[in-house]
């Protein structure tokens, strides 16, 4: 026994019942195999030996005492740098189904707590809000039925590619075209974009996957996804194949890996899909990327020209512009020119109230090709959780307006705007993307929810998991560690972005049928798209039924 | 759906005769409303003068809106040479509030460019438009160019022609396009009555337009005169066929490739893949959805028929050199054309455009698949 004055507690001891998630473990299941204790990324729980006093009540002898029973048990760790993030891997891995976190009702004392060592809490992950988003809610009312029949979507044909790049009002393209001039570049494809999430920040071997996926996707199913590299560049040999025409390749205020993609450019044997230029980020807006330290490896820091585990935080704008004029003029032409012009290039902001003024902007620069606004909703591998919480600006009224603007100069989809932040939170990954794409979008980027859908990211809104930032994913998905990683099969990741894909293609199918649309993707067609909320009605500018 | 018929002959005929035609195809519309645009007219009583007259075509509700349009026509320095009065039978029309239904002819304003006069007239025809929905909706104003007239009219079509007389041979037109039923899909209204026209091109349709916000949108921000109203989700096949024609110079072969545009893989294997892929590309905004077999006319008297990429609706043409019809059953261009051989009718596919030239001599079936007409695309 200890006494209670030799149990020390400091202003931020915590016990279990004061973690987010409680550990249940059922000793008369337990068989101690010590799996649950190996596989759990933040070490939450922990073997230990306990001695246990049990009072001898012999009667008939005249002395008294105690015997002492010892025996192996699990403990939780109350510690808040060790304590349960919910991600269940004790429980996936017991052969005896005796162990698993639960969420704590009760308020998370632990929360007070989270600034250990004078630092503010960073993890990866999206805003833990749960519930339906807007976006959840809006749905699609008009059907077609008598004058207009509703299609099959099992049999009839159905064109549900976007256009990637700048389109010419049409005058003018007839014009260059007479006139042999620079028509700027477009690509079609798939409305749905695997969003920037950068080889550094993902594991080789999801990279690998994805990678793998969406040369699937596009070579045997015919789907023209694309993915985005994110801030980090691109490994060398995928620069020279011929996958990288999937590829959009980002460059952010860091300039991660662009000397090798630079050097690349001779030995490419295909341009890639576009480039992004990364001005800011949902989940982070304005601020800069962040790699932490823990994932920065031995091959992550020679892709990126830096030295192995130091943190690589990006600064928040790009250091050598001083407006957006400027990064227009500089960087978009810049990177159009670096490829001879045959590729888009384009910025990537996040939602704000000044959209509307960098779309203006680009809209009068001819060598931008599209915008991509991130909402608030985006997920990101690291950030301040204050930054995911409580910066920035909901995706939906954001894109609306910015069509709508474009609708007024009769401009629409000249600068085609794409949107990413929370599309398929809650799992209605076409729902929600088929929604954007009505307000106005020309197509969605999906990050988490291709983590989730192609690689088993068991991260929620409840705030599960949510490591991605320090490399202890337990599912290998954004570890640098071999020994995490080697848990994710390349193979079967592309399985499931081929299977995803063509599920999302199916889906937009059921959704473009009974609006009677197969010709073209439904961009900004806002009469099929109710709500039963008056003021998002009103605010979208769409109809409200209840 | 709608019921759509369309004559075009080199001998004047009387507007009647497609409205008998419509009546073969008489279970196809509610008799909720008519639209008659002719082109190539004679009038019994006046011998009208194509290159040196127009026609203004409307509906006057009261006695002061007539005036007032006498007025402001005089205004604005137009001359009437002839005003054709339509005897009226009331007790065939629904509707009561018809002081004068308006066919007048003016003579063509002098010293202007035939841009200049094209956009005169089109401003005049929106300015007439405008100041009737001032006061009160007093005002319909159809059309206004050399050679077209136009009525509209709620009911039952062949009712509706005999309450306005069209029987008695005092009006005869070249072509004749014919629509019956009002428009159901947006609110019932005069100007939403098909066929709809805009600068002496006219287009009617059957079916609904799916994708007719954003198209709406689109022409709407081009803020080019006249691309406004769209009272009908069909309005705008018209103004995109003014858009191509007109403002992008394309020939009508184009329209098909806008509206309804090939596939990529069909495009890879076209000869001018790339100029159409980078249309397609340009124009992707005006790519129609739904089904709809659109019909329409150019001031030289071409006549077109071309289908939604579905071929969900029916139209079939057929006719004899000399005398064509198009009808969304092959009833009515049995009605419109008895003499000719049906079995060379064609009933057109997905990639077809269907065009009768002004001459009238055969049909020209223009196949998307085809080498463009154009130098530029080459």
């Amino acid at each position: 026994m200890v006494s209670v004055r030799s149990v020390y507690t400091q202003p931020s001891s915590l016990t279990y019942s004061d973690l987010p998630w409680i550990i249940e473990h059922r000793e008369d299941r337990c068989t101690l195999c010590g799996q649950c204790t190996a596989v759990c990324p933040k070490q939450a729980i922990y073997l230990t030996y306990r001695r246990q006093r049990v009072p001898k009540l012999d009667i008939l002898k005249k002395k008294r005492g105690n015997e002492y029973r010892h025996f192996v048990g699990i403990r939780q760790n109350t510690e808040v740098d060790k304590m349960c993030i919910g991600c269940g891997m004790c429980s996936s891995v017991c052969p005896n189904e005796a162990i698993g976190p639960v969420p704590n009702p009760n308020e998370h004392r632990s929360k007070f707590h989270m600034d250990q060592k004078g630092d503010s809490w960073k993890r990866g992950g999206r805003r833990n809000l749960s519930g339906r988003t807007v976006l959840d809610r809006l749905s699609f009312g008009r059907i077609s039925m008598l004058t207009d029949p509703a299609l099959d979507a099992g049999r009839h044909e159905f064109n549900a590619n976007t256009i990637l790049g700048r389109v010419l009002p049409p005058e003018e393209y007839i014009r260059r075209q007479a006139a042999g001039e620079w028509i700027p570049p477009t690509r079609e494809i798939f409305p749905f974009v695997i969003g920037s999430m950068s080889f550094g920040g993902l594991s080789p071997n999801m990279w690998l996957g994805l990678l793998q996926g969406v040369a699937y996707c596009n070579e045997v199913l015919g789907i023209p996804v694309v993915m985005a590299t994110g801030e980090g560049g691109c490994p060398p040999w995928v620069l020279k194949s011929p996958f990288l025409k999937y590829i959009i390749l980002q460059i952010a205020s860091g300039y991660f890996g662009w000397d090798e993609i630079i050097r690349a450019i001779p030995e490419m044997q295909c341009d890639p899909a576009a480039i992004e230029i990364k001005y800011g980020q949902g989940a982070k807006p304005g601020d800069g990327g962040l790699l932490m330290w823990f994932k920065v490896s031995k091959l992550i820091a020679r892709l990126r020209g830096v030295p192995e585990g130091v943190d690589l935080p990006s600064p928040p704008v790009h250091q050598t512009l001083y407006s957006i004029e400027e990064s227009v003029m500089k960087m978009i032409q810049t990177m159009s020119m670096a490829f001879n012009f045959r590729v888009p290039v384009y910025p990537k902001i996040s939602g704000s109230t000044s959209a509307k003024s960098v779309l203006n902007n680009l809209v009068r620069n001819p060598y931008a090709s599209g915008m991509l606004i991130d909402g608030i909703d985006g997920g990101t591998g690291a950030a301040y959780n204050v930054s995911m919480d409580a910066t920035g600006y909901p995706i939906a009224s954001n894109v609306r307006e910015c069509y709508q603007d474009l609708v007024a100069q009769g401009r629409q989809n000249e600068i085609p705007i794409f949107a990413a932040g929370g599309v398929g939170k809650n799992g209605n990954v076409t729902q929600n993307g088929m929604a954007l794409i009505m307000l106005g979008a020309s197509g969605v980027h999906i990050g988490k929810y291709i983590m989730q859908a192609c690689a088993g990211c068991l991260g929620n809104e409840l705030g599960r998991c949510n490591v991605c930032n320090v490399g202890i994913c337990p599912k290998g998905i954004t570890s640098q560690n071999e020994k995490l990683y080697r848990r994710l099969d390349p193979d079967d990741v592309a399985q499931r972005v081929a299977d995803t894909f063509s599920s999302i293609k199916t889906e937009m199918k059921k959704i473009m049928a009974p609006l009677g649309r197969s010709q073209s993707l439904p961009i900004g067609m806002s009469d099929a798209l109710t709500i039963d909320d008056k003021d998002v009605a009103d605010r979208l500018g769409i109809k409200y039924a209840c | 759906m709608c019921r759509l018929a369309l004559k075009t002959a080199d001998t004047p005929f009387s507007p009647y005769e497609v409205l008998t035609g419509m009546e073969a195809m008489q279970e196809g519309y509610d008799g909720s409303g008519l639209g008659l645009l002719l082109r190539g007219v004679s009038f019994e009583d006046y011998k009208y003068k194509k290159d040196e007259q127009i026609i203004l075509s409307g509906i006057a509700h009261t006695e002061a809106a007539f005036k007032r349009l006498q007025r402001l026509m005089e205004e604005r320095g137009f001359e009437q040479d002839y005003d054709h009065r339509f005897k009226v039978d009331s007790s065939q029309i629904d509707t009561s509030d018809r002081y004068q239904y308006i066919v007048r002819v003016y003579k063509k304003p002098e010293g202007l460019t035939e841009k200049e006069l094209e956009d005169r007239l089109m401003q005049t025809r929106l300015f007439l438009r405008k100041n009737g929905e001032e006061h009160g909706n007093d005002l319909t104003i159809f059309s206004f160019w050399s050679d077209v007239v136009t009525i509209k009219e709620v009911g039952w079509p062949l009712q509706v022609g005999d309450g306005l007389g069209l029987n008695d041979e005092r009006i005869k037109a070249r072509v004749v396009m014919a629509q019956g039923r009002q428009n159901t899909n947006y609110g019932i209204n005069l100007y939403a009555c098909h066929p709809f026209f805009i600068q002496g091109i006219a287009t009617m349709t059957n079916g609904e337009n799916t994708a007719f916000v954003p198209i709406k949108e689109w022409l709407e921000g081009k803020k080019i005169p006249g691309y406004m109203g769209y009272q009908s989700d069909s309005e705008v096949f018209a103004h995109i066929l003014h858009y191509v024609t007109k403002r992008l110079n394309l020939p009508l072969a184009a329209y098909k490739h806008v509206i309804t545009p090939l596939k990529t893989e069909e495009l890879n294997a076209h000869p001018q893949g790339d100029f159409l892929k980078g249309l397609r590309t340009a124009c992707r905004r005006l790519i129609i959805d739904g089904p709809n077999a659109i019909i329409g006319t150019l001031p030289d008297e071409t006549c077109m028929l071309v289908m939604d990429q579905k071929k969900m609706r029916p139209a079939t043409v057929g006719g004899r050199p000399g005398a064509w019809a198009i009808a969304s059953e092959m009833c009515g261009v049995e009605a419109l054309v008895p003499d000719r051989d049906p079995a060379l009718d064609f009933q057109p596919m997905r990639e077809h455009t269907v065009i009768i030239p002004p001459e009238r001599k055969e049909l020209q079936i223009w196949s998307q698949f085809d080498q463009f007409t154009l130098s530029q695309a080459a």
